[in-house]
């Protein structure tokens, strides 16, 4: 596999019962590059994203991520990406300051990137949608990936929020950092992305 | 591993209202044991450390059950799993934290078993090494069915079903051990338990912390 590409997709697919929600989705994406993954609710997008993060397995193909098997070398695959899902992956019982300790202590500098230094020590439970995807973000900031998922970036935030996420999409990219985004602002994110894939019904449209 | 023990004490200091819930359940086991027996102090003081560790016992499957309560509720257990950390260390982390709430449960166990059973003890070193040891050889093992019952329905049913029959041999040698602290070991009969107690445990933590890669990730 070439250097340069950070991820290689190959006939991926994982089904949920009979219904294939992945379906031989191969692609080639190289470092460095914002990728847009648009579809309509049920397309797949989430699906992929979870495949390709090693959230969950794919029932057939193969893919590399940083280089990495995404089925025999997991643990790499994690160290070098990093998954904003749908799910927040946060203890509502702990605040936003020890939820973010779990992946590094050095947590002020992210939660003032993502505007939520103020409301460090608040139990998460008493966050707003809107708060708790911003921890989410810082969470996925403070793993310092270089390949990045995104699923529905913008979901649940203000419009400051908006112009974070994309201010912070900048800057990954410019650090060589790649991106994919799986989202519904098609034309918002069809601004700054490099690479744009659709799919519909599991498949590449 | 450190981080992953102190996010479960801060789990469990976060919802310590819990903790004194059962307590409150493991004494009133003891206090209805107690009622079985009848009067007879000789008979209550025999059966003491049994009761002690069937109190401990059911109070566990309550705790153990919602071990992972927290980690289902955002899927925090899945962000935990895509971190570059084995799974390993977030399951001693937690079999930790549980040994140690089972710990705490135990020792305030104890004078309630003493006032009901008239089962003093001036061993109480003894007593305290078996209660970790019986703790850890519940929570390990119970630490892994805790994982795979999480998202079953039935777990309150499914967790004891699954866990009783494993750690038959804990409890034989807790109880044993326990009882022989209360009630005098003249044939030094105890450490023969307690090694076989450790040497449960180690089987359970070794095996029980290779296992819990493949009961998570699958």
């Amino acid at each position: 596999m070439p250097q340069d590409l950070a991820i290689d997709a190959s006939h991926l697919s994982r089904r949920y019962g009979r219904r294939w929600a992945v379906a031989d989705v191969s692609f080639q994406l190289p470092r460095g590059k914002v990728m847009m993954l648009a579809g309509r609710n049920g397309s797949g997008k989430t699906t992929l994203l979870r495949i390709l993060s090693t959230a969950i397995r794919a029932d057939a193909g193969r893919a590399t991520v940083a280089g990495f098997d995404i089925a025999k070398q997991k643990e790499e695959v994690r160290l070098h990406s990093a998954l904003l899902s749908h799910y927040t992956y946060l203890y509502e019982s702990l605040t936003a300051r020890e939820n973010l300790s779990l992946v590094s202590r050095d947590t002020d500098a992210v939660l003032r990137r993502v505007g939520m230094l103020g409301r460090a020590d608040d139990p998460v439970s008493t966050f707003s949608a809107g708060m708790r995807k911003r921890v989410s973000f810082a969470r996925v900031l403070l793993q310092k990936p270089s390949i990045v998922f995104l699923d529905e970036p913008f979901g649940q935030l203000d419009p400051e929020g908006f112009a974070l996420v994309e201010d912070v999409v900048a800057e990954l990219k410019s650090s060589d950092a790649t991106v994919i985004i799986a989202t519904h602002q098609v034309d918002r994110v069809a601004r700054f992305a490099d690479v744009q894939i659709g799919l519909e019904n599991g498949r590449i449209a | 591993m450190i981080s992953a023990f102190r996010k479960e004490l801060l789990l469990q200091w976060r919802t310590r209202a819990q903790a004194v819930a059962v307590f409150v359940f493991g004494a009133t086991a003891l206090l209805l044991f107690s009622f079985a027996i009848g009067p007879s102090a000789g008979l209550l003081r025999q059966y003491a450390a049994g009761f002690l560790w069937l109190g401990l016992l059911l109070s566990s499957t309550l705790t153990l059950s919602e071990a992972f309560h927290a980690e289902m509720e955002n899927h925090a257990l899945e962000g935990l799993l895509l971190l570059p950390v084995s799974p390993r260390v977030l399951y001693y982390g937690k079999a930790l934290a549980n040994t140690m709430q089972l710990v705490l449960l135990g020792i305030c166990l104890v004078p309630v078993m003493v006032v009901l059973y008239d089962a003093g003890t001036t061993r109480l070193l003894t007593v305290l090494l078996v209660i970790v040891l019986g703790s850890a050889g519940i929570s390990a093992p119970g630490t892994l069915y805790s994982a795979m019952t999480s998202q079953a329905r039935a777990k309150q049913t499914l967790l004891p079903l699954l866990l009783f029959p494993l750690i038959v041999p804990v409890l034989l040698a807790s109880v044993k051990a326990t009882s022989l602290a209360i009630l005098g070991d003249p044939m030094q009969q105890g450490r023969s338990w307690v090694f076989l107690l450790l040497c449960f445990d180690g089987i359970y933590w070794s095996l029980c912390g290779l296992l819990f890669d493949r009961v998570v990730e699958d």
